[in-house]
């Protein structure tokens, strides 16, 4: 278990679901500032009900969360947006914010009841514009943009909220090869150097072997976190999908399709 | 971004244009007055006929002041309306607010007649026609906001609100079916939409109330911008959604009820100006939206009362039908030009 002291989050024999239906339970984790976390899992298992759960979006059907070592329902609305920032899959409502413009509302909770930006404002608006590579976009709408840019746009305006845990649903769907690793890469540099915690969902296997520090597999059943390279070891990959489908190979970190 | 320094410039234009508007709109009307006395008797000297000062300072003075409240207030609440209900086409007459006005109009100005077999309405001040209206939009709002919260589909809600329009419009021909013509006359005329015939203590009266729905409008903007991302987004930055719902839905009750209730339901003001300011200034920032929505949609009022005057006649017609023959059309031409509206 992690020192009390340096925890960001922490998760215990939690259940999420909606209602009285449980989707997934015994979910435990554990995360320290600086590290890149992922959440596999096939689809349906309750990857997205987890991360919203985590967000305060829906409350949880058992077991803790602590942020910070604090009961995650004792924060108030506004406390809690200078804990946790989130990147959803849903797109933003209005499109016709300019890049900057949608930056900017990251700042919402530091700023006072009309919204003035003050210089460590606008110093967090630039920082973040900088670290996603949006300064030459700035002035465009968002309705313009890439899938790959918008998607920037949005994790830059988590950063912009400046919160010691970023959680992402799925930030890699819709998008190619190429900029999947992009915004996988910018999230581990996010949190190596910023000591931000980033727990995301994903996909992506292969990849999140390669860039996490930390893994957690819902399979239903025991949930197994950790390591990537643990968790291999353990071969837990092996029972994520029907093996006759396709097989994870322990040497390489992938899956391949059973010819 | 723009930060609200780059749009001084178009501010001051704004409210020169607002100025020319006002001076426009008070030179104009049925008795001819030249425009050197108008000026003089604004300032206060003495102009050549009596009447005219009287005419000036009792009739359009008055008229002037509701047709800024009434046009900046109606677009303000087609702005809030857009944003909480994430739909471009929203306004305070296509989701049924009007009609909501109008149904608490008609069954006080025609209900209570038939109902208690009274036929003289003189006793029915025009406040309780002004509570009358609030209440019956403030219903419809609270309606479609249930709506709403269920049924995320935007086009569906437009649909409903289109359909709550219709009922309560069948509504009302019930009501007119079976009421006295004198009473039939007075909901018509209201239904006509006007900015005079207000005294000076109906226009204070609305001026107080359209001045509260901005205050609360005013409160809402950190709200209003968060909504822009969606309402989890809001939510994540710390945004109380049930508070600043119900800030936002009784800032456009008040503004859309309020001023259906004095000046009638008047159409395609809320829904179009919010649209035509976005072409100057291209913002979705409401610090700078809601100031700048009020301001154009005075101005729009103002020309629209002056065209409805017909300079120099005897005859008025009704506003409700110039802001329909002008807003319809800008409608039109914003959908087929931008070919998909957006917010």
């Amino acid at each position: 278990m992690a020192e009390p002291k340096n925890s960001i989050i922490e998760v215990k024999a939690l259940a999420v679901g909606y209602g009285s239906k449980v989707v997934a339970k015994n979910i435990n984790l554990s995360l320290e500032p600086s590290v890149l976390c992922g959440i596999v899992g096939v689809n349906g298992i309750g990857k997205s009900t987890l991360l919203r759960t985590l967000a305060n979006f829906q409350p949880k059907l058992g077991g803790e969360i602590e942020i910070q070592n604090k009961s995650l329902e004792k924060y108030t609305p506004s406390d809690l947006a200078q804990k946790l920032s989130v990147v959803l899959t849903e797109q933003p409502t209005s499109k016709n914010l300019t890049v900057q413009e949608l930056i900017t509302l990251g700042r919402q909770p530091y700023t006072n009841w009309i919204g003035t930006l003050t210089s460590a404002d606008k110093m967090h608006i630039q920082k973040s514009m900088e670290a996603f590579l949006l300064e030459e976009l700035r002035n465009t709408k968002c309705h313009e943009l890439s899938d790959g840019q918008l998607q920037r746009v949005l994790i830059a305006r988590a950063m912009a909220q400046d919160t010691p845990l970023i959680l992402l649903d799925e930030p890699t769907t819709h998008l190619d090869l190429y900029h999947k690793v992009q915004i996988l890469k910018l999230l581990q540099q996010l949190a190596h150097k910023s000591q931000k915690t980033i727990v995301f969902t994903t996909h992506e296997i292969d990849l999140a072997i390669q860039l996490c520090d930390k893994i957690l597999i819902l399979d239903g059943d025991t949930n197994p976190f950790g390591d990537p390279c643990e968790l291999i070891e353990q071969k837990h990959f092996e029972q994520l999908f029907p093996s006759e489908m396709v097989q994870f190979d322990t040497k390489t970190g992938s899956f391949k399709v059973n010819k | 971004m723009h930060t609200p320094k780059s749009y001084r410039f178009s501010f001051v234009l704004i409210f020169v244009a607002l100025l020319l508007a006002w001076l426009l709109n008070i030179s104009s009307g049925s008795v001819a007055i030249p425009f050197g006395a108008t000026l003089s008797s604004l300032f206060g000297r003495p102009v050549d006929i009596a009447s005219w000062q009287y005419i000036i300072w009792e009739y359009r003075i008055p008229k002037a002041f509701t047709a800024i409240l009434v046009g900046g207030g109606l677009s303000l609440s087609g702005l809030l309306m857009q944003t909480l209900f994430r739909n471009p086409l929203a306004g305070p007459f296509v989701l049924g607010i009007s009609s909501g006005a109008s149904l608490g109009a008609a069954l006080l100005l025609m209900g209570t007649s038939l109902l208690t077999g009274l036929t003289s309405i003189a006793f029915l001040s025009d406040i309780s026609l002004a509570i009358a209206a609030s209440v019956g939009s403030f219903l419809v709002l609270l309606v479609v906001m249930l709506v709403a919260q269920r049924i995320k589909d935007t086009m569906a809600l437009l649909i409903i609100g289109l359909m709550f329009g219709s009922i309560t419009s069948a509504l009302v021909s019930v009501l007119a079916y079976f009421s006295s013509a004198e009473s039939l006359q007075r909901f018509i005329f209201w239904s006509f939409g006007s900015v005079g015939d207000l005294s000076s203590e109906q226009v204070l009266l609305l001026g107080g109330i359209v001045l509260l729905g901005t205050l609360l409008s005013i409160l809402s903007i950190k709200a209003l911008n968060a909504f822009l991302l969606g309402e989890n987004y809001a939510l994540s930055l710390g945004v109380s959604l049930k508070k600043s719902r119900l800030l936002i839905i009784i800032a456009t009750g008040l503004l859309a009820g309020g001023i259906t209730a004095f000046a009638g339901p008047i159409a395609f003001v809320g829904l179009a100006v919010p649209h035509l300011t976005r072409q100057i200034f291209d913002t979705m920032e409401h610090r700078i939206l809601i100031p700048a929505v009020f301001l154009y949609g005075a101005i729009l009022m103002l020309l629209c009362d002056t065209l409805a005057q017909l300079p120099n006649t005897a005859n008025v017609l009704p506003i409700n039908a110039i802001t329909s023959l002008v807003g319809a059309p800008v409608v039109i031409w914003l959908l087929v030009r931008k070919r998909k509206m957006m917010f």
